[in-house]
């Protein structure tokens, strides 16, 4: 019974890319503000050394006779050698006229007072940072004001942080790769609960509707308890079914029974033989309904409980000896003796119900097949593993097809005239099964079939 | 023999007691569990026939309730419910046997036979024919104070000829009453166990005569 | 050489480009189809090797090497850089200061050690100390001088004898002159006091080492200071009768420098010529076939470094102040 079920993604898919997406972005916006912050800092740097640079050439400046002069030391261009040899550039305005340096250099506005601007600009078809700043020289003719800039590209700058940059993208990478490892063990560890539920619930066999006891985390708790729910109800309506089953059967059996015994009692009575006849095949029409009803349910009730076995110790030799005395009025219709042969107490755990089934099965074949005034050698030994052997005097199996005989509904050729539904074969091999154990037929050398259920 | 019948459905409670009466035996029949106790308190019955489904119960609180007075009757339980678990049931409840609706008259009288000889025990009826003692419950013939060692079929079809004395019985009444309405039994089955008894009984009071294109009959001199 | 480099030698007595070159020469091995243009500020006879092996290896190419003064390299450079596939000169400075404005293009090289090169467009070549070069016979019997504090001393004891024999660069006219003795005043007061005495003997100034070299053999002037050591040397070779000094105190020492144009008409050539250049200087073991030094750095020997200070003393106001001092100090 296989019903399609329709998937909609996967709950743990579902926690695991949320929680991995989750992670990307904390890692992406981690390596923002790390890359942001570092920008600032070696902006800083960068900034600090212009600004020291700008002070050393600034201080530089005098009035010699009259004139501006700059004698800027050495320093404040060499303080800006970088490692990957950045771009100088600088300019000096006296009263906002280039003085000396390069030209197009942003100029600061002219400001009372002395100011220090930062900013990035493109310059010489490149990105600089310039730093500018003023300041005022009193002389004999007045104040003037004595403003500088100096700028520096910016290839040491990005290296440093393409640097960082990459330390901070492996960082983060390192960084999502253990959330996302993190995540797969915490979606496993949430989902298992889920999953150790469907794994025991696939465990059980059809007829187990009881509910599920073990202990469950409180979000499963609405799911488990409907699902119990669902079961109870389940396992009642399985039991309505059963019963009604069962009551069917009685309902039909009532009125088969009393056809069959207006059949028998009419039959004393009767003697023209074409009636006789009729009867007859009334008569075994009756039997052959009422025996293949017993025997399906028999089969159904042990398909059911194959898996779910209820085991105990059972005394195989007394169990076959009660099941002999049961059926002996049946083998003394017939003159046929039932012997059952035993030494040792023989004793296996299984499930009574079934064994019982299937041994009766068994002996009601050999009973069936049995010429008049037979006998059927029943034996039960322990050596090397439990068995139980039945022999009769019967035709045997037909040697053609006696592999087919345990597949469901399938009879023997020569059962013609025997009543049978053709399940008690099938019943024993299943019992035998469920017991890891085994049936085996075949003919005996003298003659008869023999049948061996084995544990 | 007295038989007593708790079944509920009449039809087929008019069936089975024509069948058992047909074989010469008395049998009372109760519809519902009440009338099941009343007759079963009065009357002295060799054994009862029980149905399980009642209309005022269940046949198994009847079985409690005959257990529990120590009554020795045995019961046969006539069951609808061919379940393995419902028939193991019955018999730990007390029940001697029983058999599944619809059911083999033939087998049915076999269990009568095979319960009333396991009861045999206490109440002995033996019926003397000159050299010939029978008794009919534990089915056993003994000629001269010798136990003869009858088979099933030869048993049946003594006692057959033997509680209907005097009267010609047909091979086919005869195949008819021995065996079971399944088995495909010729006449010369008949002329076997006919030979087989007259032997047993060669020398004593009682002989079977064939009469011909009638049957057999039992003579006792 | 499995053949012969057809050297073509043109005199030019005229310059297309109405430039004053010092020297003009193609150098070709036959079928040409491309021209690299070289300006430079180093005597062909130095380079000619170099361009030679070159061409053996790169036929199909002529070249046009042009030789001018450092100063003027530069100002003509910066007016037509599409004319010029390489400048070559010994005036780190304003080689520096024409790639910090952004007339180079970048080379990558991974061998060149990074000393060497700035900027990945600037390469140096050589290790080249300025030098006090003497005149033999001036000194004879006489202690020769091995820093500047022993010329100072000299000078002073002969002065009537020095008198108007002395020699140096005029740092007005030479670029390298004013990278040489900016760097010696960045370095030491010594180079100042040395200045006034230079100037209280009257001093000659020279645009350029090779007039220099010529004056001090023919015994004009005794006393040459901050003349290149490698023009000496090979001078040297011809005529014993000069002494060539590296001061103990401090030696300055200068790199000559190579740079591709940004806008060069064959870059690629271009490229593969610097690349061959730094290759062959960088390989001392051939020393005898070239004439110019090696890039060889000896233990404890420093060269002016390649950095953005160069430009110092670049600046006008910079210049002014110390041209000024210069000539307070030099012309009296």
């Amino acid at each position: 019974m296989t019903n399609t079920v329709r998937i909609s993604g996967s709950l743990r898919n579902r926690l695991m890319i949320t929680l991995i997406s989750g992670s990307a972005i904390l890692g992406i916006i981690l390596f923002f503000i790390v890359r942001g912050y570092a920008t600032q800092i070696a902006q800083d740097g960068q900034d600090n050394i212009l600004k020291a640079s700008l002070s050393s050439i600034l201080d530089a400046a005098t009035i010699q006779d009259g004139l501006v002069e700059v004698d800027f030391p050495y320093a404040s261009l060499s303080m800006l050698d970088t490692d990957l040899d950045d771009r100088v550039f600088y300019a000096i305005y006296q009263d906002g006229i280039l003085l000396s340096g390069y030209k197009g250099l942003p100029a600061p506005s002219s400001l009372t007072g002395e100011t220090r601007t930062f900013q990035t600009i493109k310059y010489k078809g490149t990105f600089a940072r310039v730093a500018n700043a003023n300041r005022i020289l009193v002389g004999e003719r007045g104040r003037i004001e004595i403003s500088v800039s100096v700028a520096q590209t910016q290839d040491d700058l990005s290296r440093t942080l393409n640097s960082i940059s990459k330390n901070v993208a492996v960082f983060g990478a390192g960084f999502f790769i253990l959330v996302a490892a993190l995540s797969y063990l915490a979606t496993s560890t949430t989902i298992n609960p889920l999953m150790r539920l469907a794994a025991s619930i696939k465990k059980r066999g059809p007829k187990d509707l009881s509910p599920f006891e073990k202990e469950i985390p409180s979000e499963m708790v609405p799911l488990v308890s409907s699902l119990n729910r669902l079961m109870g109800r389940l396992d009642l309506s399985l039991k309505q079914s059963e019963d009604f089953i069962a009551e069917a059967a009685h309902r039909v059996r009532t009125p088969l029974a009393t056809v069959r015994s207006y059949a028998d009692a009419t039959l004393q009575r009767v003697s023209k033989s074409e009636n006789r006849e009729a009867l007859r095949s009334m008569v075994r029409a009756i039997d052959e309904a009422s025996r293949a009803a017993s025997q399906l349910l028999d089969h159904a009730m042990i398909t059911f409980r194959t898996d779910h076995l209820q085991k105990e110790y059972i005394d195989l030799i007394d169990l076959v000896q009660d099941l002999a005395l049961r059926l002996s009025p049946i083998a003394e219709m017939k003159d046929v003796k039932i012997l059952v042969n035993h030494k040792n107490p023989v004793e296996i755990h299984g499930d009574f119900i079934l064994i019982q089934n299937a041994i009766r099965n068994l002996i009601d074949n050999a009973l069936k097949y049995s010429p008049n005034e037979a006998i059927i050698k029943i034996s039960v030994g322990s050596e090397p593993t439990p068995y139980l052997k039945i022999h009769d005097e019967g035709p045997g199996f037909p040697p053609d097809d006696i592999q087919n005989l345990t597949l469901r509904f399938t009879r023997g050729k020569n059962a013609n005239g025997i009543i049978g539904s053709g399940l008690g074969l099938t019943i024993a091999k299943d019992v035998a099964n469920a017991h890891n154990g085994r049936l085996e037929i075949f003919n005996h050398k003298k003659g008869g079939a023999c049948a061996i259920l084995s544990f | 023999m007295k038989y007593l019948l708790v079944e509920d459905n009449h039809e087929l409670a008019n069936a089975i007691c024509s069948r058992i009466k047909f074989d010469g035996h008395v049998i009372d029949h109760a519809d519902k569990l009440e009338d099941a106790i009343a007759y079963s308190n009065t009357g002295e019955y060799d054994l009862i026939f029980l149905d399980i489904m009642l209309p005022d119960g269940d046949g198994r609180s009847f079985l409690k309730h005959h257990r529990d007075q120590k009554k020795d009757t045995p019961i046969i339980v006539l069951t609808a419910r061919s379940q393995v678990s419902d028939r193991i049931s019955l018999l730990d409840l007390g029940a001697d046997d029983y058999v599944t609706k619809p059911f083999d008259h033939a087998e049915l009288q076999a269990r009568c036979r095979a319960v009333l000889r396991r009861k045999a025990g206490t109440a002995q009826t033996i019926l003397q024919f000159g050299d010939v003692a029978f008794n009919p419950l534990a089915g056993q013939l003994s000629i001269r104070d010798k136990m003869v060692n009858l088979r099933n079929r030869e048993l049946r079809l003594f006692e057959l000829l033997l509680n209907a004395r005097g009267q010609i019985f047909s091979k086919q009444k005869l195949i008819d009453r021995l065996f079971s309405l399944d088995e495909d039994v010729s006449e010369n089955a008949i002329e076997v166990y006919v030979g087989r008894l007259r032997k047993h009984l060669e020398d004593t009071s009682l002989k079977i005569s064939t009469h011909r294109s009638l049957g057999y009959r039992l003579d006792d001199d | 050489m499995r053949y012969i480099i057809v050297l073509v030698l043109i005199f030019i007595t005229y310059s297309l480009n109405a430039e004053e070159w010092e020297d003009q020469r193609i150098f070709s091995s036959g079928s040409t189809n491309q021209t690299l243009r070289i300006l430079s500020s180093t005597d062909t006879s130095f380079f000619e090797p170099i361009l030679k092996s070159y061409l053996v290896d790169n036929p199909a190419t002529k070249i046009e090497y042009l030789v001018t003064g450092t100063a003027s390299l530069d100002k003509i450079f910066r007016n037509t850089p599409e004319k010029y596939d390489l400048v070559i000169s010994s005036a780190m400075d304003l080689q520096l200061k024409l790639v910090n404005d952004g007339f180079a293009i970048k080379i990558q090289d991974s061998n060149h050690p990074s000393w060497a090169k700035w900027r990945k467009s600037l390469f140096a070549f050589t290790i080249e100390p300025a030098a006090i070069v003497i005149n033999k016979r001036a000194f004879a019997n006489q202690k020769i001088p091995q820093s500047r504090q022993d010329l100072i001393k000299a000078l002073r004891s002969r002065s009537k004898f020095f008198q108007n024999r002395l020699g140096t660069y005029d740092v007005r006219k030479s670029g390298l002159g004013y990278l040489f003795a900016t760097q010696d005043a960045r370095t030491s007061e010594t180079y100042w006091r040395l200045m006034e005495v230079m100037g209280g003997l009257g001093t000659q100034l020279y645009c350029c080492s090779g007039d220099m070299i010529d004056d001090l053999i023919s015994g004009k002037i005794a006393v040459a200071y901050n003349v290149l050591s490698s023009y000496a040397g090979a001078r040297k070779k011809v005529s014993d009768e000069i002494e060539i000094i590296l001061p103990a105190d401090f030696p300055t020492t200068m790199m000559r420098t190579a740079m591709v144009s940004k806008l060069a008409p064959n870059v690629e050539n271009a490229k593969n010529f610097m690349l061959h250049l730094l290759k062959t200087q960088l390989k001392p073991a051939d020393k005898n076939n070239y004439t110019l030094p090696p890039l060889l750095l000896k233990p404890g020997q420093q060269t002016i470094i390649l950095e953005p200070a160069l430009m110092t003393y670049l600046d006008k106001l910079k210049r002014q102040t110390f041209i000024k001092e210069w000539e307070r100090a030099i012309i009296q």
